[in-house]
């Protein structure tokens, strides 16, 4: 059974090799000037913070438009390769072999279909989680300094933290739970439609689906967030309302924690209740800087609550297991599948 | 000894519709069965009970009295050659051999071998490549090779033409004849199984009309009828509208 699954999936597995070489190659050129323009750009045990702030903005300046692309790239690649490995090496797994009429063929040799499964899902599924886990590795090493420098730095205008919803999908380990999960969302598709395009379809809109709503909804609660308590700096606010006579005011939290991810902030009183404000005259008129001052008078606190950087690996380890424990989840519902309800 | 086909109140149903009703057989070993009927009777779901690719709705089914598709024992003991004759297309002959070598503990290389070259089929030949009677002989090829001790084929030489149906009844006739092996074999063309069936089931709209060993049924049939009567005659009666034959017939 080994034989043939490798038989059949000996073009597609090259195939990967070879791109996986090729971009090696490509990223190993490329990725070496980026490493020594950081290296000497004295961002490495620099202090205080806001002197690191001016090197790494003077860093993100000196990278070439070429760079800039290839970190770009990197970041789609990794965001959308799970759902292609789901797509194009989970979803014809079986259906292939329904569409063909070879079920016969192959559940008629002396191997039982829960071998023949199994077999398939672990060496196809394994071949699929690998190239994305190598993909993860070169392009993490590659866009590493930029990451930090960006994380860093004053010019981001994405907002990229390691931990935010963009970064944290497409480094280190987590593209490897996703990819898992995407082979065995489409094979448990082919599995239940029986025909490779329906299920391609379903696997890349169902996949986007859970990757959308993971990192937007769901990984933040993965662990209880930490509140941080801080004074509002006046100027960091943007707007007011005003509703019956009390004022809504919405600032940006005074917080310069580095890389942490804030979830949410909330105005609150000297004793850390919610903030009632009655409406004052300066603020209903147009000085809005007026305004401002006024509201620093009233001292008011910001409740942030975020995810400290130092959970990185914490949130990569869950979330990767939860993946990986799902996608066997659905590998053995594919195999039980398969043995009740047959060809 | 063991039946090689025994079923018991058999039926199978997809949604609304039984494509084998209350079948109730059994098939001594050591003879090569004949499966006739129309098209749409019933005869590919009684196989595919028989393999394991289908499960039953009522009743039982047991082949050389075990489950079927049960286990590995049970795989090793039936070969099955599907209808249309199924391969890899992307898959070379010589690939081919080495599925079954690496996928049967029993295989016959020797034999395997030997039937290729007779076949005159080039081993480095993707499957996708060859006619169909060269595709049927592949699938015949792995089927006896692994060395069942009931081989099933289900309308092995429906889409071939004369020559090659031929062909391959010889091919297979040549493996039965000095071999323990028991064969079920399913056409809707008497002409096909005359040659090598010794024993008859004919399945009509989803039920068995008539099973038994083709000389009593024939002996029989011409007591009944005309002392010229063939197998064609015998057969074509029993798909006829019930007829005292028939039920008689019917075990």
């Amino acid at each position: 059974m080994t034989w043939l699954t490798w038989r059949q999936s000996r073009a597609q597995t090259i195939a990967a090799a070879a791109a996986l070489t090729a971009l090696a190659i490509v990223l190993a050129v490329t990725g070496s000037s980026v490493a020594h323009l950081y290296d000497t750009s004295g961002i490495t045990g620099c202090h205080p913070f806001a002197s690191c702030r001016t090197l790494a903005d003077a860093f993100t300046s000196k990278l070439t438009s070429t760079d800039a692309i290839l970190y770009g790239i990197g970041i789609a690649v990794l965001l959308l390769a799970p759902g292609l490995i789901g797509v194009f090496w989970g979803a014809p797994l079986v259906t292939r072999e329904i569409e063909a009429r070879t079920l016969p063929l192959a559940w008629n040799q002396t191997v039982t279909r829960t071998r023949w499964m199994a077999v398939k899902l672990g060496l196809v599924g394994l071949a699929a989680t690998a190239t994305a886990g190598l993909l993860a590795l070169m392009l993490t090493w590659w866009s590493s300094p930029i990451d930090t420098a960006l994380s860093m730095g004053t010019t981001s205008r994405l907002n990229l933290t390691r931990l935010g919803p963009i970064l944290f999908d497409s480094r280190d380990i987590t593209p490897i739970g996703y990819a898992a999960l995407a082979f065995a969302l489409g094979v448990t598709a082919g599995v239940l439609i029986r025909r490779t395009v329906p299920a391609m379809a379903a696997t890349l809109a169902g996949f986007a689906a859970v990757q959308f709503a993971w990192a937007i909804w769901i990984r933040q609660h993965l662990f209880a967030p930490v509140h941080a308590i801080v004074a509002l700096d006046p100027a960091n606010v943007f707007q007011i309302k005003s509703i019956n006579n009390n004022m809504s005011i919405s600032a940006m939290p005074n917080f310069t924690e580095q890389g942490a991810w804030v979830l949410s902030s909330q105005i609150v009183d000297r004793s850390g209740h919610a903030a009632h404000v009655t409406t004052s005259r300066v603020c209903l008129g147009n000085n809005f800087a007026a305004c401002q001052a006024w509201i620093g008078r009233l001292r008011l606190r910001q409740i942030v609550s975020y995810q400290p950087a130092s959970r990185f690996w914490d949130f990569q380890w869950a979330e990767t297991a939860i993946f990986v424990g799902l996608a066997v989840a659905l590998a053995g519902f594919c195999t039980w599948w398969i043995r009740r309800r047959v060809a | 000894m063991t039946p090689v086909l025994h079923t018991q109140g058999l039926g199978k149903r997809y949604g609304q519709r039984w494509a084998l009703t209350d079948c109730t057989l059994s098939v001594p070993a050591g003879h090569a069965v004949g499966l006739v009927g129309p098209n749409g009777a019933g005869k590919t779901t009684l196989l595919n009970l028989a393999v394991g690719m289908l499960a039953p709705t009522s009743g039982t089914i047991e082949v050389l009295g075990g489950r079927p598709g049960g286990n590995r024992a049970q795989l090793a003991r039936v070969g099955f050659v599907a209808q249309d004759t199924p391969t890899y297309a992307a898959l070379s002959v010589a690939d081919h051999l080495r599925l079954g070598a690496r996928m049967n503990p029993g295989w016959d290389a020797a034999l395997a071998r030997g039937r290729i070259e007779r076949l005159g089929l080039d081993a480095r030949q993707r499957a996708g490549k060859l006619s169909g009677g060269q595709r049927a002989q592949l699938a015949l090829t792995l089927a006896v090779a692994k060395r069942p001790e009931l081989l099933i084929l289900d309308e092995p030489i429906a889409s071939l033409d004369p020559l090659a149906r031929r062909q391959f009844l010889e091919s297979l006739a040549e493996f039965i004849s000095g071999r323990q092996v028991s064969v079920v074999l399913s056409s809707h063309l008497v002409s096909d199984l005359e040659r090598i069936c010794d024993y008859l089931i004919v399945i009509v709209a989803s039920r068995v009309q008539v099973a038994g060993q083709v000389g009593d049924l024939l002996a029989a049939h011409r007591k009944r009828t005309s002392s010229k009567s063939t197998l064609e005659d015998l057969v074509l009666a029993a798909m006829g509208p019930a007829t005292d034959t028939t039920l008689e017939a019917r075990r």
